[in-house]
């Protein structure tokens, strides 16, 4: 079975994206599950359902949404191998700029639209600089000049990923995304894979559930803003 | 030559490449601040914490570095992707059924794709644009140059050899349009900024009704103005070949000059349209029915002829039009009926 992670920014199109996807993928007789991991709630089952697509969804809650998803991975492929699925494609929000979901030699695919403002690839972390595929979205509401500008952005934090644009609406360019999909090569087990980069750490009072505020409630790893240099 | 680059002090590097600046930024590094040191430096100052702060590594960094020296000399380079001519292999339509000939479209000529809503004009733009190879659901193949492009080829354009241009367009940078220009410009490594920039804004006041200085915020453009700036900037500084154009009909704009804009840059233009006047201002006209290609029609002499009435009647149109926005009465005198 092949695997594929899709990330994003919440709202960047990764649903439509992936829907779009699966479709082509589905026109060439593969079978395609898709896992979807976020934080309080998700609606998109019925969205995936309504395209006749398999899906589960892992919800995060209190915990680091990037956390859970590498806790669960593993329990999704056995899911996916289970139902005898050509594809597993796992989406994830990335809800903080840090999330870095991606895996060593797992196709990873970020998703992100024009309409999150040119400084917003600079603010991303591994999630997009660490992509084998950057999805661009939405370049239909906005100006040639800008999806330009937008895609050097990308280029110039992650120089060596693939850029597709994709217009999740009617699903111009989720083409070229299914046939670099079907070119990845299958895993039978994440079991010794190695994430592209750190989660996000934390371990400290707070993630313990300390809703107290002051430095006396403070315990384990936390780091401080100098806010007495000079201005 | 990596190497002898790794070797380099940031300062040397800068002013062989001024624009590696971009990609330090992008790292919230000032090359300025360390202008002394060695790009092979970096790993100690600022260090590797530094870089895993940024969500990366140092050598991830360094071998980045060389990429995007790659990439911005290739954008230099190739002024994108130069196509003379696409030509359009028939696929099947929604019964089934083979589609009856081939269609060339021509560098510097513009290809109207007419049709009701939902016939397959989109389906027919998304085929050039992903250069199908029988591989989409209409199963046409489209050949470059008169020959199929390798996988190669189609994936690594990555849009930039097809431009595209619809009403639904917008603006969303909060830049003037000086600015805005500008930063299009310095993305797309142009050389004589200024040259560039003044040509786009001359260009596209003469395309919008009402002009509008280098000031207004991009977002605070009419409508029209803001599809004659696009049209301007997309003739003139982007790098694709091909410009597919979706109903720029109410746009506000002159319509006839739009496309000799983007024809004299040498664009294959395709538009997709229901305007008898540019459809007719069209070397030829594709009609799309039940998801096929049904006709081709060159566009005749006699339908040339009728050109400049029709254009007078849409200025007359144009005049009616603004007549009633600045709440003057409308004149009907010269209406012909």
């Amino acid at each position: 079975m092949r695997l594929v992670t899709v990330a994003g920014p919440p709202s960047s199109g990764k649903t439509s994206i992936i829907v779009r996807t699966v479709e082509e993928l589905k026109n060439k007789g593969f079978t395609v599950g898709v896992v979807k991991f976020d934080c309080l709630s998700a609606q998109d089952e019925e969205l995936y359902s309504a395209y006749s697509i398999p899906v589960r969804t892992g919800l995060s809650g209190g915990l680091c949404p990037d956390h859970f998803f590498v806790s669960n991975i593993e329990e999704a492929i056995k899911w996916a191998e289970d139902r005898n699925f050509d594809f597993l494609i796992t989406e994830s929000a990335g809800l903080c700029n840090r999330c870095s979901p991606h895996i060593k030699d797992v196709l990873a695919i970020c998703v992100i639209d024009n309409l999150s403002g040119v400084n917003t690839p600079k603010k991303i972390g591994p999630m997009l600089k660490m992509a084998d595929i950057v999805v661009i979205t939405k370049g239909d509401i906005v100006s040639q000049a800008e999806r330009e500008v937008f895609a050097y952005r990308v280029r110039q934090v992650n120089p060596r990923g693939m850029i597709i644009h994709i217009n999740g609406v009617t699903g111009q360019g989720s083409f070229y995304l299914a046939k670099q999909v079907e070119k990845t090569s299958s895993v039978d087990t994440l079991r010794g894979a190695t994430l592209r980069f750190t989660m996000p750490g934390a371990l400290c009072s707070y993630c313990l559930g300390e809703r107290k505020i002051g430095d006396d409630r403070q315990i384990g790893v936390s780091k401080l803003v100098n806010f007495r240099g000079d201005d | 030559m990596r190497t002898t680059l790794l070797q380099m002090a940031i300062d040397e590097l800068m002013e062989m490449m001024p624009w590696i600046e971009d990609y330090f930024s992008s790292f919230a590094i000032d090359p300025a601040e360390i202008g002394n040191l060695k790009l092979e430096e970096l790993g100690s100052t600022p260090g590797k914490d530094y870089f895993m702060e940024k969500g990366t590594t140092y050598h991830a960094f360094i071998d980045g570095f060389f990429m995007f020296i790659e990439q911005v000399k290739a954008l230099k380079q190739d002024s994108g992707f130069s196509i003379n001519s696409l030509t359009v292999f028939p696929g099947r339509n929604k019964n089934g059924e083979t589609e009856a000939f081939s269609v060339e479209l021509k560098k510097g000529k513009v290809t109207a794709i007419v049709g009701p809503t939902g016939s397959g004009k989109s389906r027919l733009l998304a085929d050039i644009e992903s250069l199908a190879q029988k591989d989409t659901p209409t199963g046409r193949s489209i050949l470059v140059d008169g020959r199929s492009p390798t996988d190669e080829e189609r994936f690594s354009t990555e849009g930039r050899f097809i431009a595209q241009l619809s009403q639904n367009m917008n603006f969303v940078m909060d830049l003037s349009v000086e600015d805005f220009l500008t930063l299009h410009a310095e993305s797309r490594m142009v050389d004589e900024i200024h040259h560039i920039v003044q040509k786009i804004y001359d260009t596209a006041n003469v395309l919008a009704g009402e002009p509008f200085s280098r000031e207004t915020p991009v977002t605070q453009l009419s409508g029209g103005q803001s599809r004659a700036l696009m049209i301007a900037d997309t003739a003139l500084l982007s790098p694709a070949s091909v410009v597919l154009i979706d109903e720029i009909e109410n746009a506000g704009v002159d319509k006839v000059k739009s496309l000799e804009l983007l024809v004299s840059n040498n664009k294959i233009v395709l538009i997709s349209t229901h305007d008898p006047l540019l459809a007719l201002s069209a070397d030829q006209r594709i009609v799309i029915k039940n998801g096929g290609i049904s006709k081709l029609l060159k566009t005749t002499d006699d339908e040339k002829k009728h050109l400049e009435s029709l254009e007078k009647i849409d200025r007359k149109i144009t005049l009616m039009r603004d007549q009633l926005r600045t709440g003057e009465e409308i004149d009907l005198s010269d209406l012909l009926i």
